[in-house]
């Protein structure tokens, strides 16, 4: 089991590692034997922050072959906190997302450079399976995904059976609790063994939140996850996210720089250099970036000005 | 002041030059003409089914399904014939499936871009060699070392047939299954063979299921691959693969060209039994493919 910090919240920190009661869940101390301990330990906030999910990046460089689409990022992410990633088309933003969990390594060619650190590990180390990792470091992508083949239920459950970490009657209790968590329990309950496609588009991407949440995730990554739906679809996204930070980091890439202002805690804005690679440019609390930016493309990207 | 009283007038002009026109007529008879040329690609269809089912079901009784084959063919049938199909087809298929589905997997899924293409362009050469080759390349390994015309070497060669178009159509079918639903796996934790198998195989199955069963309907069919390899027989052969064994395509072909009616009449039963059988298989795919396309 999860190895809790005595400094940690009880209440909250404990609920996604618990809750899910499977009891082999992985966790960072599962990936790696070495202990998890934060590597900014000594951080003022660590004392009152949670203790898993904190994600430390340094000078992280992503190629694509010879081309080099982010150069030299280094922020750290907090744990239990909504991080909006921002900046125009093509800035490398998702590309950033994808390398917090290795999804980059699905794509030929690519490759990185630098660290990601997950509560202390580098999920770069040899001794880290990617495998492993994303299930501890989840993704909801730009477009629902449901697998077709699949009902409500299964869907739900997918991670877990493929995984081959379930007891049959664990599996009804993970599926009620993932889609009370991604708030669409009361609108399929009655109908759990219909296709998974037979939903709407909001609710199927509720559906996909629920399907990563069943797998007891620590950080949840999300591409652009409202940007296929419609407003009112995309409000209950927001005030799902909300809930969601309670119990999970939640990494953000956004377009929509309303969408940041309005359910992010922090903000990092990305934007690209003469070279095309992306850049960060500032990084802070998200009210700081929108009233108050330290860096003027920070001020004329959020004021409307380009992008 | 000039251009605004001329405008409408040239209007009109530009509009109606084209009425009656040369390049209209053109349009119209060249129009006909492809309209004659897709009805000269139906026409063949439309006689082999009329000729096969009203010369062949006349000739389909009791007789035809349950005797063996007699010399000059007086109360003699095709069983042993249609047994030899039953027997035959599937071997091939059972060797055929899994190497057709596994390498059109590996084409797709797992094979670096220029070993695909290699593949690929192999399997599509394959399929375009003459099913007669084939069946000569099958002979000089399992039937001259055995001096023994065999089934065995029968269902190899219709393996040979089937496997390509297996794999080609396994590949075309995964190409559908969207980027996103690996992607989808791969983020929850899923290995990579586990996401290929109940995700990316479980989605397409219904396409490489498809693919099977024209494979199974061409190989049904196939004449020339076995004429060098099963041989054909005139004995009802149920289980022995070492000895000769007869098939419907190897029935119709000795028996058509027999001087005896009764003859001629059985090998157009046979073809009507297979022209069904391949029809159906057709049929039940497409039948199968809509209704997919109807709930997803």
């Amino acid at each position: 089991m999860l190895v809790q910090s005595p400094t940690a919240p009880v209440d909250e920190a404990e609920a996604p590692a618990d809750a899910q009661g499977t009891g082999t869940g992985p966790t960072p101390s599962a990936m790696s034997s070495t202990e998890p301990t934060p590597s900014g330990g000594a951080d003022v906030s660590a004392a009152t922050e949670p203790s898993t999910g904190r994600l430390d990046i340094a000078d992280l460089n992503v190629y694509y072959g010879a081309f080099r689409a982010v150069k030299e990022i280094s922020l750290t992410i907090r744990p239990h906190a909504i991080t909006a990633v921002i900046g125009p088309s093509g800035c490398g933003k998702s590309t950033f997302l994808r390398s917090l969990n290795r999804m980059h390594e699905v794509i030929p060619d690519a490759r990185v450079e630098g660290s990601v650190r997950l509560d202390g590990i580098d999920v770069y180390d040899a001794a880290v399976d990617p495998v492993q990792l994303r299930r501890v470091v989840g993704m909801v992508f730009q477009r629902p995904n449901p697998f077709p083949t699949m009902s409500i239920y299964d869907n739900v459950v997918a991670g877990l059976r493929l995984t081959g970490r379930h007891s049959q009657a664990s599996l009804d209790e993970v599926v009620e609790r993932s889609l009370v968590r991604a708030a669409l329990w009361d609108e399929v309950k009655d109908k759990l063994r219909s296709n998974g496609m037979s939903l709407s588009g909001g609710q199927q991407q509720r559906l996909c939140i629920a399907r990563a949440l069943a797998v007891n995730p620590e950080v949840i990554l999300m591409d652009e996850p409202a940007s296929a739906l419609d407003p009112v679809a995309t409000l209950r996204i927001e005030e799902l996210m909300a809930e969601l930070r309670k119990n999970y980091t939640i990494v953000i890439v956004t377009h929509n720089m309303q969408q940041a202002s309005r359910i992010s805690d922090q903000t990092a804005f990305f934007t690209m250099g003469d070279d095309r690679a992306g850049y960060l440019v500032e990084m802070d609390d998200t009210i700081q970036i929108f009233t108050n930016p330290r860096n003027q493309l920070t001020e004329d990207y959020v004021s409307g000005r380009f992008g | 002041m000039a251009a605004t009283t001329t405008a409408p007038a040239r209007t009109a002009d530009i509009l109606r030059a084209g009425a009656g026109g040369r390049r209209m007529w053109f349009d119209r008879v060249m129009r006909s003409v492809a309209l004659l040329a897709s009805l000269a690609c139906v026409i063949p269809l439309g006689a082999v089914l009329f000729f096969v089912t009203a010369r062949g079901i006349s000739a389909v009784n009791l007789d035809l399904l349950t005797k063996p084959s007699r010399a000059l063919g007086v109360g003699g049938g095709a069983v042993s014939a249609i047994l030899g199909t039953l027997q035959m087809v599937p071997l091939a298929a059972l060797l055929a499936i899994p190497i057709g589905v596994l390498a059109g997997i590996y084409v797709h899924e797992y094979g670096a871009a220029r070993s695909a293409r290699t593949i690929r362009f192999a399997a599509d050469v394959l399929v375009g060699v003459p099913s007669i080759l084939i069946g000569i390349f099958v002979f000089t390994f399992l039937v001259l070392p055995f001096r023994q015309y065999n089934a065995f070497a029968g269902s190899v060669a219709l393996a040979v047939i089937m496997a390509p178009v297996i794999m080609r159509t396994t590949e075309e079918v995964l190409k559908l299954v969207p980027g996103n639903l690996r992607e989808a796996s791969l983020a929850l934790g899923v290995p990579r063979w586990r996401t290929t198998l109940a995700i990316v195989v479980r989605t397409a199955l219904p396409g490489i299921l498809t693919g099977i069963m024209l494979a199974v309907a061409r190989a049904t069919g196939e004449t020339a691959p076995l004429l060098f390899t099963a041989l054909g027989s005139r004995l009802v052969n149920v289980g022995d693969f070492g000895k000769p064994m007869d098939a419907l395509p190897l029935f119709i072909y000795v028996n058509a060209r027999q001087p005896y009616d009764l003859q001629n009449a059985q090998a157009w039963g046979a073809a009507f039994l297979l022209l069904v059988f391949v029809l159906a298989v057709n049929v039940l795919v497409r039948l199968g493919s809509t209704s997919r396309r109807r709930t997803p």
